[in-house]
């Protein structure tokens, strides 16, 4: 909402600096977004801008009413006049060419004179041929031999609006010589309005709040001059069909207005407003509408008439019938469906109900009497028929939120008299209003306690119904409570426990949230648990972080496309169900992701050439659509994708390998371990993306957690990687950390001195070496207890299709001291074990 | 008296000349030669000692007396010098070793985290300070979780405060916020109190831009008890606020709406980088807008499974990238998921 300071001024009294006044709206739930000032100063560079400003100030000195007294042509030039200028200081000749002063070139002296916006020399505006804003500075030139050294200004110069067709014309009473921004300057406000406080995109609205904040009175404005035309009855009919869609229909009627130029004033207001002026007819419903809130329509009485062939117009309102078209203003035929409410006569539909008017009888230049329409509309109706048709209108925003039927006669009094001021015309005396369905304003009992239960503080009865009264509710003082009554402007206070707390929040709001106490928490303390799975999560993200991962956010919408670039082109799946957007906001982020690795994979894409080492992870849900299921499932997954060097290089150590396989297994290995989780198996494993000789699964019990390896090297030309390998895991979080311990014991320093041995063995490539380790500890029982790899060595010596293993041993006894006999004998049976099932040699 | 025994003078030429030599040695090893030649077994002094029967018996108490002497005196320079050719040499050592210590070190790998991980756990632990635990929810979410049950019907004016993604299917869309997670959390407590935090990803359609993002991070924090007011919401948040600032900022409450609150309001933070005086971060105003907050709707309060007459709540909302982006001047909120090294290397 636009609201020019001026315009407010005309319902309450208020002097504030502008940024005070911007303060004061906005604490009252008005959120001021920006001022643009209209010739009001703007505020000093050393002033705090605690708002957005713009615009321009016009110093008194600078610009000034003047009258021009006499248009004179140009000796040199047709497009240019001559004006013979009085500014209040004295008569001089401005040169201009703006193309309304035509009409009086060469006509003499002018009886009135014609008052305008003038501008000395020096003065800062505008420029009116330049696209946009830009700022100029008035100087001295001679143009086509005339000196020129000021201007009279057009609607842009003066940073009032785009106008820049010709200059301003002010309306016959503006006084000469007066400073303009004493004249008309101003200051518009853009204000939010919030969902629930419609009434408020309203000039009136807004000062019933300032009221309500300020303590200083409102001036509601009220048609002054009853109407002394002809009884309306008997001109026009209306009947509606559900009060549900219609619960108010009311008709006024004016007849020989002028659909003239409104007075300068009014278009100003208007054009601060955001509103184009079109006529005085138009511009009175505007004007109204935005000083009420309730927007109106005017209609050609005479086209009704004929429509009706010659007789009084009846108007029927009711649901379209689906399917039906209407030509609305803007020339656009449109197709109705039934949740759209239409206004009709007998000859078919007129206009869409509170969205928009009919081509065929709007407001033309030929227009004389008006048929005026103020209504109220079911919102849920007219949101739909906006929201289907794309239909934007001042009206339709305001109907589609709730207006209180109560506003329609009011709006429609206040706009004939207004009509009647700008173009003319006679009102007919009264309305024709049908009113099967009124609102019932609650009624409320709001209880001292109950406030304090809500914002924690006493407030005493008659306080809570002085601020409910600027308001405009009706309230009853009794002992500790009070009775308020819903004014009739206004539909978002509910009944019982709801209506409590919109009072309430109408009494916070006007009393200060800044003003209410602060207290802490005095509630019990609700029981303290764990959330093991939020814990545990962070817990791997510790560990990974540790290991030397970088962790990162992805986004969970993406394409099928970019999910299948992990697959080989010739094997990606076609069919695996997504959970897809009706509406993408772009191709690429259509459906949420099946695999986590697919996002973590692009992020290392991303960023491939910008560093020698990548190691990546990220802990996210993916989303698995479920047969039957309204809802996916969203299990989480911790993904990790790592490329390029194992260390940072340095000046002393250039080189660096590159990871490998095993480099992704020992962080899985380093963070199983960190999680106390001993008994878990490495498989051999098979999968579309990965390598089929570096891919293993994860076990733990029988449960499969995970599946890591080599990135296959056909998915890994669907990327651009420079590095020969590409690692990656996923793994199934939800699996894994339920199988975390939740405590676990530790084991006592041993008293007695270890033994450590080493065996080197040959065996077939074929055996994998977890099973030499796993036959090493069984045989050693508790006395085994470490057993580390230390050397894989193949040679021709040793022969094909053979490798050997060497591995150290650690034996500890608990409770003795480990002789030589005793060690060995450990040593021959662990040999003959390994020779026994494994057909292990012992290496010499 | 006995004439001198000319080994005598011999001895003691020996120790003179030795002693000379021994001056001049520097190294270890001409140590070592200077010991074999003089202190060795066929050395002059030593045969002095295997040949004493050569000389007359009389004599030779005092040959073998000076032979000592000479052997003790040549034995104690040669500790004497070692000290010195040893310290010499570790002196020399230590100069040789001598390393350009503005040479850069070497790092060893280091991971982090991204900067919402950070931010989050910076936000949970303020909260469980004061006993709020966090719940999470899921992404994919039922109209009647997302909108109905917490007072939002179809067609209210309110559903334009978001961009809904919509999901294939009838009454399905992305959360726009984490409030379904009030339902949920008070539902798992109620009639005994609520306190919980319920952080998650968002989504709302809308162009991607430097300010905003078809995904982000909210987080919720609600309380519902028997005596909960709004000014236990004040006094909760201006402590998180402080906290989370490390610094007593002023904050001020700005009346708002939200369907699920009522009272609504917007609490803004005294800019900290200014100190609300205006500057670039807080655009000039002074203020940050940090969180939108409110007490709990009857209707919200209802279908979590509260009376309404009887129990009263809290929520309130921030945005964790917001957050971040104002402690660390992110100039981009597309930073965050774009996950650009670069970017995210910043965050040790
Ligand atoms: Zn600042």
């Amino acid at each position: 909402m636009l609201l020019p300071l001026s315009w407010l001024k005309d319902y309450i009294d208020i002097n504030l600096p502008l940024q005070e006044l911007a303060r004061v709206l906005t604490m009252v739930g008005l959120e001021v977004d920006g001022i643009q000032v209209v010739g009001l100063p703007l505020p000093s560079e050393d002033e705090k801008h605690e708002f957005k400003f713009e615009g321009l100030h016009w110093p008194a000195d600078k610009f000034v009413v003047a009258q021009i007294d006499e248009v004179m042509p140009h000796p040199d030039a047709d497009r240019l006049t001559l004006c013979r200028l009085n500014d209040g200081s004295g008569e001089l000749i401005v040169l201009t060419g703006a193309p309304n002063l035509f009409p009086y070139k060469g006509k003499g002296p002018l009886t009135p004179s014609i008052k305008v916006a003038y501008a000395r020399e020096g003065a800062v505006l505008y420029d009116g041929h330049k696209p946009g804003f830009v700022l100029t500075k008035l100087k001295r030139a001679k143009i086509r031999g005339i000196d020129s050294f000021s201007m009279v200004c057009s609607e842009k110069e003066l940073g009032i609006s785009e106008e820049h067709e010709g200059i301003i014309i002010l309306d016959m009473e503006a006084p000469t010589g007066m400073p303009l921004v004493d004249y008309m300057g101003d200051a518009v406000f853009e204000i939010s309005i919030l969902p629930n406080m419609i009434r408020d995109a309203s000039v009136v609205g807004i000062a019933r709040e300032l009221s309500a904040a300020t303590g200083r009175a409102l001036k509601i404005p009220v048609r002054q001059v009853p109407s002394s035309g002809p009884d309306i009855t008997g001109n026009a009919f209306v009947e509606i069909r559900d009060p549900a869609l219609n619960p108010r229909f009311a008709l006024g009627l004016i007849k020989s207005v002028e659909p003239k130029e409104s007075p300068y004033w009014v278009q100003r207001r208007l054009r601060l407003a955001g509103m184009r002026p079109i006529n005085a007819i138009v511009d009175s419903t505007n004007y109204v509408m935005l000083e009420t809130g309730e927007p109106l329509h005017a209609f050609d009485y005479d086209i009704l008439v004929k429509r009706a062939g010659g007789k009084a117009p009846t108007i029927i309102t009711r649901a379209a019938t689906e399917g039906e078209l209407l030509t609305t203003l803007d020339n656009v035929e449109r197709k109705l469906d039934s949740n759209t409410i239409l206004v009709t006569d007998t000859a078919g539909p007129l206009s869409l109900a509170g969205v928009m008017g009919g081509l065929e009888s709007e407001i033309t230049p030929e227009t004389r009497n008006i048929l005026l329409e103020g209504a109220s509309w079911n919102f849920i109706n007219v949101r739909k028929t906006s929201t289907r048709l794309h239909l934007n209108s001042e009206a339709g925003y305001r109907f589609s939120r709730g207006v209180h039927p109560a506003l329609a006669t009011w709006a429609i009094d206040l706009c004939l008299e207004r009509m009647q001021q700008w173009g003319g015309g006679t009102i007919y005396q009264g309305l024709i209003d049908n009113y099967p369905q009124p609102p019932v304003d609650p009624e409320i009992k709001l209880t001292v306690a109950d406030v304090k239960r809500k914002l924690g503080i006493e407030i005493p009865p008659q306080q809570m119904a002085e601020i409910l009264t600027r308001l405009e509710f009706e309230c009853q003082i009794k002992e500790d409570f009070i009775i308020a009554k819903t004014p009739p402007l206004r539909l978002d206070i509910g009944t019982d426990e709801i209506g409590k707390a919109d009072l309430i929040e109408e009494i916070a709001r006007i009393y200060s949230y800044n003003n209410l106490p602060e207290t802490d928490l005095a509630d019990d303390l609700p029981p303290q648990r764990n959330n093991a799975s939020l814990e545990l999560e962070e817990k791997i993200k510790d560990i990974l972080v540790s290991l030397g991962l970088q962790e990162v956010n992805t986004y969970r919408l993406t394409s099928i496309e970019r999910e299948n670039r992990l697959f080989p082109k010739d094997l990606a799946p076609d069919l695996q169900p997504y959970v897809r957007l009706k509406n993408p906001s772009a191709p690429e982020r259509a459906v949420m992701r099946r695999s986590l690795l697919s996002s973590v994979l692009e992020i290392l894409e991303k960023n491939s050439r910008l560093r020698d080492r990548l190691a990546f992870f990220e802990i996210a849900p993916i989303f698995l659509p479920v047969q039957g299921e309204l809802l996916p499932n969203e299990p989480r997954r911790l993904a990790i994708a790592m490329t390029g060097k194992v260390e940072n290089t340095a000046w002393d150590l250039p080189e660096s390998r590159l990871m490998n396989f095993f480099d992704m297994k020992g962080i899985l290995e380093s963070l199983l371990q960190a999680l106390h989780l001993d008994q878990v198996v490495y498989e051999p494993a098979t999968n579309n993306s990965m390598h089929p000789g570096k891919c293993a699964q994860i076990k733990i019990g029988e449960q499969i957690v995970g599946l890591f390896g080599e990135l296959h090297p056909k998915v890994k030309e669907n990327y651009d990687f420079l590095t020969p390998a590409v690692l990656v895991a996923e793994l199934d979080l939800e699996t894994l950390i339920a199988l975390i311990p939740a405590r676990f014991e530790s084991i006592s320093v041993p008293v007695f001195p270890p033994v450590l041995e080493d065996i080197a063995i040959i065996i077939d490539e074929e055996i994998p070496s977890d099973r030499v380790e796993a036959l090493i500890r069984q045989t050693g029982g508790k006395l085994v207890t470490d057993v580390r790899l230390f050397d894989v060595f193949r040679s021709e010596q040793i022969g094909q299709g053979k490798k050997s293993l060497a591995y150290s041993m650690t034996y500890q006894p608990q409770d003795h001291t480990m002789g030589a006999t005793e060690s060995t004998a450990l040593r021959n049976k662990i040999v003959k074990r390994l020779e026994r099932d494994l057909g292990a040699r012992l290496r010499g | 008296m006995i004439e001198k025994p000319m080994i005598i003078q011999e001895l003691e030429e020996i120790q003179d000349t030795a002693l000379e030599a021994l001056k001049k040695i520097e190294n270890e090893e001409a140590l070592q030669n200077w010991r074999r030649d003089i202190l060795g077994r066929s050395s002059a002094v030593m045969s002095v000692f295997s040949n004493i029967s050569q000389h007359p018996k009389e004599l030779r108490p005092l040959i073998g007396q000076v032979a000592n002497q000479v052997k003790q005196t040549l034995e104690t320079a040669l500790l004497d010098r070692s000290e010195i050719v040893k310290e010499a040499a570790i002196l020399q050592k230590l100069q040789d070793e001598k390393l350009d210590v503005t040479l850069p070190g070497r790092r060893p790998v280091t991971g982090r985290y991204h900067p919402v991980s950070t931010v989050l756990r910076r936000i949970y632990a303020i909260f469980a300070d004061m006993g709020f635990q966090v719940h999470r929810s899921r992404d994919v979410e039922s109209d009647l979780f997302n909108f109905e049950l917490l007072n939002i019907p179809a067609y209210h004016p309110a559903r334009d405060m978001w961009d809904t993604f919509y999901v294939e299917g009838e009454g399905v869309v992305l959360k726009t916020h984490t409030s379904p997670g009030q339902i949920y959390a008070m539902r798992k407590n109620a009639p005994k109190p609520t306190r919980a935090i319920l952080p998650g990803m968002c989504y709302r359609y809308e162009q991607i831009s430097a300010r905003s993002e078809i995904q982000f991070n909210q987080l919720e924090v609600i309380a519902v008890g028997k005596n909960i007011t709004f000014g236990d919401m004040k006094g909760t948040l201006n402590g998180f606020v402080r906290r989370l600032f490390d610094k007593d900022v002023r904050t001020r409450l700005r009346p708002s709406y939200f369907p699920f609150t009522e009272p609504s309001a917007e609490m803004d933070v005294e800019c900290f980088v200014c100190g609300g005086k205006g500057c670039s971060v807080c655009k000039g105003s002074g203020w940050l807008e940090i969180m939108g907050c409110g007490m709990m709707h009857p209707v919200v309060l209802q279908n979590g499974g509260y009376d309404p007459t009887i129990y009263s709540g809290f929520a309130a909302g921030m945005g964790p990238e917001r957050i971040s982006m104002l402690l660390h001047k992110i100039e981009d909120i597309r930073y965050f998921w774009g996950n650009d090294i670069r970017f995210l290397e910043q965050f040790r």
